[in-house]
């Protein structure tokens, strides 16, 4: 306890940084995700084959390597930054190879005659698109999507030991190395930060769940 | 293609592919080329920085490659012991909890107060990021000196084995939890029917079915391990596994970016099969128990940090 009271304005500051890589994380993977979905479903062979490569690429490589990968070649070819943007990004690529599958399963699960009694009324694309298929689909999406999403938000720890300063992990790693405090203690408040934010995203994306698989 | 999305093309349709394809090879070509033309200004792609990793006649090439290879041998031991290790106290874990539920103990004795303390820790353990766990256990243990050996490379391997194992368990038997919970109410009410206790059904009847329909989202699972294990590189520096081994070697050469690309290409590749293998055994075995299905994609989905969030879905 003591720890956490006299050390309560870094853990404040320290588990807003959190929330915030993960709200970028998640923000950005989203966007990256359902694009690169739509290369994998779109009709130009190319952007397929892009798509496919992407998604077994960052999906198969280990986050760490990512983060090394990103850290050290985008500096190369001449975009330079933050640490914080490197890890964002890294998490951005690793992640949308797993937001991407999850949205192009949920696309893949809706009956393809779904599609095709809609498109034999008369509706268009977009229509077909927004009123019949993706509704759909939103219920096969959300479960694996959500996992993603809070598999997204703990990973986003990895930035402190990354050399982000100022999240979770790393204050705890500089209360332990240069403040000398019980590694026991500390931690434990710091996976307390963790589950402060991770165990409310969990049951409300549960709770998400359970509303739009019920209409089935 | 035949796509949900689309009608089968005409010829205007197949006009505009051709066209898109075009521009779309096109502007993924110019993108690769500007990058490969950067990387080439800055000299990423001299021979000093490839040969100790592509050319046998360099002379650091088979230490460089010793590294790596001693790299990946203690990865692969390190995820191979924790998913056998998750795998035993995964299946105690799930045990405890389904077990606990079917024997409907009154609300305050001692099953039901153990089947609390598991649920929670399970809900607390998968709610905690992996990377934080081994960070956790690397400081935590020698802090009140828990040694596990006297020589450092096979503590630190059991440090990582250990954090994983705690993480995977909790995972593994809520694989199992999914697993369970897709048989068919009979399988159990039959078990009950002939006079087996509720435990010896889980135990004879359920699990064992329970096991084919998880092995797929198991495999997953390894891959998911294998991947974990390179979190050393920043929660774990002491341990010698292959990004920590390739650190080594890009601090003598300064060549991260060659080094990274081929660690990198041996953790896609083995990943890859990994992933293809528990494809293959999902198909073998979907024909051989009495039903239910594990999405294995839910399931191994994300990274070392998956929710195991299973979605179950009725045999087709």
């Amino acid at each position: 306890m003591e720890v956490l009271t006299t050390h309560w304005d870094l853990y404040v500051s320290a588990f807003w940084m959190s929330v915030k890589i993960s709200i970028y994380g998640v923000i950005g993977s989203l966007i990256l995700g359902t694009i690169i979905a739509t290369f994998r479903v779109s009709p130009i062979p190319p952007l397929r084959w892009f798509g496919t490569f992407w998604v077994n690429t960052f999906r198969n490589m280990p986050l760490t390597v990512v983060c090394f990968f990103v850290a050290f070649g985008l500096p190369q070819i001449g975009i330079n930054g933050a640490y914080f943007w490197f890890v964002i990004v890294a998490l951005w690529l690793y992640t949308s190879a797993f937001v991407c599958e999850a949205v192009r399963s949920g696309i893949n699960s809706v009956n393809p005659g779904q599609a095709e009694a809609a498109r034999a009324i008369g509706l268009t694309f977009i229509q077909t698109l927004g009123l019949i298929i993706m509704p759909q689909a939103l219920r096969a999406v959300l479960p694996p999507l959500g996992s993603v999403l809070i598999a997204m938000m703990k990973n986003s720890a990895i930035a402190g030991l990354f050399g982000v300063p100022g999240d979770l992990i790393s204050n705890a790693d500089s209360l332990i190395g240069a403040g000398g405090e019980p590694a026991l203690t500390v931690l434990l408040w710091t996976c307390l930060g963790y589950w402060l934010f991770i165990l409310p995203c969990a049951a409300l994306l549960a709770a998400a769940e359970k509303k739009v698989t019920i209409a089935r | 293609m035949s796509s949900v999305l689309y009608d089968a093309p005409g010829p205007r349709a197949k006009r505009n592919a051709l066209i898109g394809s075009i521009i779309g090879a096109a502007v993924i070509v110019g993108l690769i080329a500007i990058v490969i033309k950067r990387l080439a200004d800055r000299g990423q792609f001299a021979a000093e920085k490839w040969d100790p990793l592509i050319n046998p006649s360099d002379p650091v090439f088979s230490q460089v490659w010793n590294l790596l290879r001693s790299g990946f041998q203690s990865t692969l031991t390190a995820a191979v012991l924790a998913i056998v290790l998750s795998l035993v106290f995964g299946v105690l874990l799930g045990t405890i909890r389904m077990s606990l539920t079917a024997a409907h103990a009154p609300r305050f004795s001692l099953p039901n107060g153990l089947r609390w303390l598991v649920v929670i820790f399970i809900e607390l353990a998968r709610a905690t990021p992996v990377v934080l766990m081994i960070y956790f256990v690397a400081q935590v243990f020698p802090q009140f000196n828990i040694r596990l050996s006297a020589d450092g490379a096979v503590r630190n391997l059991w440090y990582l084995v250990i954090a994983l194992t705690l993480y995977n368990s909790v995972i593994i038997s809520e694989i199992l939890r999914a697993g369970v919970n897709s048989l068919p109410s009979g399988q159990r009410e039959a078990g009950l029917a002939i006079g087996l206790t509720p435990l010896r059904t889980l135990q004879l009847i359920q699990l064992p079915q329970a096991f084919r329909v998880m092995l797929p989202a198991l495999i997953s699972q390894l891959v998911v391990t294998l991947k974990d294990t390179s979190l050393a590189a920043v929660a774990l520096v002491g341990f010698t596994e292959a990004l920590n081994q390739g650190k080594v070697v890009t601090q003598a050469l300064h060549n991260p970016i060659q080094v990274y690309f081929v660690i990198g290409l041996i953790f896609i590749l083995l990943n890859y099969l990994l992933g293809k293998l528990a494809g293959l055994v999902e198909r073998k075995l979907a024909k051989r128990t009495a039903g239910g299905h594990v999405d294995v994609t839910a399931v191994g989905v994300a990274g070392g940090t998956d929710q195991a969030a299973t979605t179950i879905a009725p045999k087709p």
